[in-house]
């Protein structure tokens, strides 16, 4: 029987390694799977590689894991939001490379590594300074810019309801980067507010098949950054 | 900020005049975000945030905010009836797609070429971020800019070159300033409306390349 199911956050965490790649799902606080990223800063990996829009705000969720120098490196299309302050200082310091993408070429490249496609080419960058190093090639007497996929180790994810396949739903504007980042890793990881039987989420509408989902668990009321920030919450 | 010209809100209003029926527009971060509520009286144009939403509705009432529901500023939205969410590599097909018909974009500065300068003023010491704006520019089939004609002293932000770090060159099609609508043609950057009581000349002078009348 296939049960994809895990009892808690920090069970769903426990195998991520020191060096591992994670893709951390979120457009600013909306998506972002807060409790499994808490989770992975109790479990203590570190030298870890980030691939995420933003860089996290206040004190918590993924400007959390930053604080406490778990991340070598972070692929990123928006570092600098309202109440950013660890990556700006991190950053100032020297203590945290940043390659900076643009997002929706961020997106495609996520999309690129779980669909089996290396690399694309894109118009996105030409002319600006984010098309240095960048092969680039002519098609149609436009230039453009080749691209590589991007893969991970694991993906932090959080859906609203899930099954035991690993079918997920979203919620609203949530969804952003959720699809493509259980596609691009080995290990999707999914926090979930609802778990419901196999056959509750119609199959007209699921939206990530469970073949892309590895690990679900249930989190039926997620914390929400901005309650967190507005309470000057730190964590841990 | 100078009382001459349009208020930001007239400019608004002018912008989305220009929008036509059932387009698909992307709106940028701050002042192109009161482009929304000017959709003049009978126009149905269906607003793009590029987190994942086509069918932007009003903000939300105090009280009523869902933060699982935003747009790319961040900022509490609500969706129309009839609204649709997809994910990221979706929503920038659209964009790169060709499919969106407007974006409406803030910017640092914009060259007489089209030339758009608005992610970056190149301080080695900011941290850089460049979200969604190179997509939009290269794909997007009008790229309108919405900003101050001059920076807050006074200096000229249509100029004959960029100086700052560049977004996409030849990409913007119109201007709209507190002064003057300016539309980039081959010949060069022309002044197609002036605001009440604003002449050629006095645009002129606060504009850094030479402009069509």
């Amino acid at each position: 029987m296939i049960n994809k199911i895990y009892p808690d956050v920090h069970k769903a965490v426990a195998d991520i390694f020191d060096g591992a790649v994670i893709m951390i799902g979120g457009f600013g606080e909306a998506g972002s799977p807060i409790e499994l990223i808490h989770a992975l800063i109790d479990q203590g990996a570190k030298d870890l590689t980030v691939i995420s829009n933003n860089a996290g705000s206040g004190h918590v969720g993924l400007a959390a894991l930053l604080e406490q120098r778990r991340v070598k490196k972070i692929i990123c299309s928006y570092p600098r939001t309202s109440h950013s302050e660890v990556f700006p200082e991190l950053y100032k310091n020297k203590e945290i490379e940043l390659e900076l993408v643009p997002q929706g070429t961020l997106a495609e490249r996520i999309r690129a590594g779980g669909a089996g496609i290396p690399a694309f080419y894109t118009p996105t960058s030409v002319g600006t300074p984010l098309e240095a190093g960048k092969e680039k090639r002519i098609f149609n007497g436009k230039e453009y810019v080749l691209e590589y996929a991007l893969k991970a180790d694991f993906a932090l994810v959080k859906a609203k309801r899930a099954d035991r396949y690993g079918n997920l739903v979203y919620n609203k504007t949530a969804r952003n980067f959720g699809p493509i980042m259980c596609m691009a890793a080995k290990i999707a990881i999914v926090q979930a507010e609802e778990i419901v039987e196999a056959g509750e989420i119609d199959p007209e509408c699921v939206v990530t098949p469970g073949i892309f989902v590895q690990r679900v668990v249930h989190v039926p009321n997620p914390m929400h950054e901005h309650d967190l920030i507005a309470q000057n919450v730190r964590y841990p | 900020m100078s009382t001459i010209g349009w208020a930001n809100e007239e400019l608004a209003r002018i912008v989305a005049e220009d929008i036509p029926d059932g387009s698909y527009v992307n709106l940028g971060i701050g002042l192109p975000e009161l482009v929304a509520n000017y959709v003049p009286e009978g126009r149905e144009i269906i607003i793009h945030t590029e987190n994942g939403l086509l069918g932007v509705g009003p903000s939300p009432e105090a009280g009523k905010e869902d933060y699982e529901l935003i747009n790319a500023g961040k900022k509490p939205i609500t969706a129309i009836k009839g609204a649709a969410y997809f994910h990221h590599a979706d929503s920038f097909a659209m964009i790169r797609g060709g499919h969106l018909d407007y974006t409406i974009l803030g910017a640092y500065q914009v060259s007489g070429k089209g030339d758009l300068a608005n992610w970056s003023l190149g301080n080695p010491n900011d941290v850089p971020a460049v979200g969604g704006a190179m997509d939009l520019v290269q794909g997007v089939k009008n790229v309108f800019v919405m900003m101050r004609h001059t920076t807050k002293d006074g200096q000229p932000k249509i100029v004959e070159e960029c100086t700052y770090p560049l977004t996409g060159k030849g990409v913007v099609t119109r201007i709209y300033t507190e002064l003057s609508v300016i539309e980039i043609t081959p010949k060069g950057p022309k002044v197609v409306k002036l605001a009440p009581g604003v002449s050629f000349e006095y645009v002129q002078e606060r504009t850094g390349v030479k402009l069509i009348q």
